[in-house]
């Protein structure tokens, strides 16, 4: 915590050194898209540094359900929490964090409670820029919570057979996927009131969305409504296609069937927000 | 005919039935500071918003040095600059974060970004606090570094909402400075303010708004012409003497008798529209009072204050 001690103000305003910084002539030219979207990343490691507590999410949250899932179910599933973390510890890595995506959308509707949104809304920038710079650092994160939770697999004795290159395509496809799901909360975070509604409706769509899938248990076992819904969660064939990228036997399918619903969670959720933060 | 920075005619802006701006006309000469008055709720802060691109108008046309604020949002974009009620910086970040933050999106490189940001934080005395979180600086301080933001690239127009709200009269006062060498340098400053002083020292030309309309149009002197010619304050040497004071007042100058708070004060308003008339019946007010043999300790002659006129016209 620093210190609060807030200098004795003698400032007053000089008109040379102000009238000094006042210069209509060394106007740069706009920045792109990228480049606007790059500062607002930067913008969102800065966050990082400063309230490095915001971490926890993705540290702790994650070790824990690893933990948590793999001795509650293993013994009963599969017979011994080893056995059950080579299947389990893909799908936990998903599930996790899916549900850190969240963040997202509370992040969103913090900022513009605090005003320095309509900041970034009058500037004459690539409009999407703000949320891809939201999404750019929560790409940060999603990847430091799968390192941690395939080191806690690791530690445990997950032995991915697919080796280094499975598990980095792994990470890369659930990053990416995560990436575009996130524009499902930068809807919500625009549209709803305050940052506990975000909170609420993100429950609400997470739980079912996680726990509904092939991450805890072999969707066989389920009565056929259930196994349904859980063979079209996109969440469950991004857990299939991880799953396999570890395993080292990718499956072209389940890749195909999350770049689909990929970019179609982008071309949707990317439209409706981007509609909301023009007419906010 | 100078160019007009904001010329707005019948705009609209309704939340549900409530109609917060409500057939509005402005019309800001370029390079002016130009008041915009109203109490809470009057419609200030939803026409800003309408004018700086944030909010879609319902009905209306406004025009930014003659750019449509919907159609050409873009260019509108480029020229303005906003700073809200609430400071429109990352409280997280420091003071100079948020200015390379803003300089990087404005377009300038990494090196060009931090320089302008030191020499922007030196302007603006926070050189110093530079490296702390904006969430641990002073109101004035927030405010500074919030303005700063704003003129990073010099706006031709920057939109000043209650920027004084909440602060101490020193820090009041440094941002009365800093708006008066903004607008020498040629920007055209929009300042909503529910303080009349404050509109009354920065302002050429005031707008008083209530319930999304404009009430009253015109510079600070013409607004307070319009209710009449002011007032007469005395103050007397003896409190038992007031009564009488009042009666000869009243009966000289025909106007009813305030007794103000101290029990040696008093106020009359005078109603002649000419400002030699109330001279001379303030004149006769005063020699009366010592003919009567009342002690008289201050008299002064004073110019309606634009309170006077904000609560005649609201």
């Amino acid at each position: 915590m620093t210190t609060t001690t807030p200098a004795p103000e003698t400032y007053s305003p000089v008109a040379e050194t102000l009238g000094a910084v006042l210069s209509r002539e060394s106007r740069p030219p706009r920045p792109g898209a990228l480049s606007a979207s790059m500062a607002f990343g930067w913008r969102a490691m800065l966050k990082i540094k400063h309230v490095p507590e915001q971490l926890f999410d993705v540290t702790a949250f994650p070790i824990m359900m690893t933990l948590m899932f793999t001795f509650l179910f293993g013994g009963a599933l599969a017979g011994s929490p080893g056995d059950y973390l080579q299947f389990f510890l893909p799908g936990i890595m998903v599930s996790s964090v899916v549900m850190i995506t969240m963040y997202t959308g509370i992040e969103v509707n913090k900022d513009i409670e605090r005003g320095i949104f309509d900041r970034f809304r009058t500037l004459p920038i690539w409009r999407p820029a703000p949320m891809v710079g939201y999404l750019l650092g929560d790409a940060v994160r999603y990847t430091l919570a799968s390192i941690v939770i395939l080191l806690v697999g690791l530690v445990l004795g997950f032995r991915p057979a697919g080796g280094f290159v499975g598990v980095v395509a792994a990470i890369a496809v659930l990053v990416a996927f995560s990436f575009a799901f996130s524009w499902v909360w930068t809807m919500f975070g625009l549209m709803l009131r305050s940052e506990k509604s975000v909170m609420g409706v993100s429950m609400m769509v997470i739980f079912p969305l996680t726990f509904l899938s092939n991450v805890y248990v072999d969707p066989a076992t389920m009565p056929s409504l259930l196994r349904a819904f859980v063979e079209i969660n996109p969440i469950s064939h991004v857990v299939s296609a991880v799953r396999a990228l570890m395993a080292g036997t990718p499956a072209a399918s389940e890749l195909m069937w999350v770049l689909v619903a990929g970019v179609a969670l982008m071309v949707v959720f990317g439209t409706l927000t981007m509609r909301l933060y023009n007419r906010k | 005919m100078t160019t007009l920075a904001i010329e707005t005619s019948g705009l609209v802006k309704t939340f549900g039935g409530n109609r917060a701006v409500d057939d509005l006309d402005l019309a800001v000469p370029a390079g002016t500071v130009y008041g915009v008055l109203g109490p809470n709720g009057a419609g200030k802060t939803t026409a800003v918003r309408m004018l700086a691109t944030l909010l879609r108008p319902d009905g209306g046309q406004a025009r930014v040095f003659g750019h449509d604020v919907v159609r050409e949002a873009d260019a509108v974009r480029g020229r303005v600059s906003l700073t809200g009620q609430y400071a429109s910086v990352d409280e997280d970040m420091t003071g100079v974060e948020n200015l390379i933050l803003l300089g990087r999106l404005l377009g300038h490189g990494k090196a060009a970004a931090r320089a302008r940001a030191e020499q922007l934080l030196d302007a603006f005395g926070l050189t110093e606090a530079a490296g702390r979180q904006v969430k641990h600086y002073s109101g004035g301080m927030r405010r500074r570094v919030d303005i700063a933001a704003s003129i990073l690239n010099t706006p031709d127009l920057l939109f000043l909402d209650e920027p004084t709200t909440g602060l101490d009269p020193r820090a009041r006062s440094q941002v009365w400075d800093i708006v008066r060498i903004v607008v020498a340098h040629g920007t055209t400053v929009l300042l909503t303010t529910q303080y009349l002083d404050e509109a009354d020292h920065l302002a050429s030309r005031i707008a008083v708004i209530d319930h999304g309309k404009v009430i009253a149009e015109g510079t600070p002197g013409q607004l307070k012409s319009s209710i009449g010619s002011g007032s007469v304050h005395v103050r007397l040497r003896e409190a038992h003497q007031r009564e009488q004071a009042e009666q000869v007042i009243a009966s000289a100058l025909a106007t009813t008798v305030v007794l103000e708070a101290d029990p040696v004060a008093l106020t009359a308003r005078l109603t002649a529209g000419q400002d030699a008339v109330a001279a001379e019946q303030a004149a006769r007010a005063l020699s009366e009072l010592a003919a009567a043999g009342i002690v008289v300790d201050e008299f002064s002659l004073g110019q309606p204050s634009l309170d006077e006129v904000f609560l005649a016209l609201t």
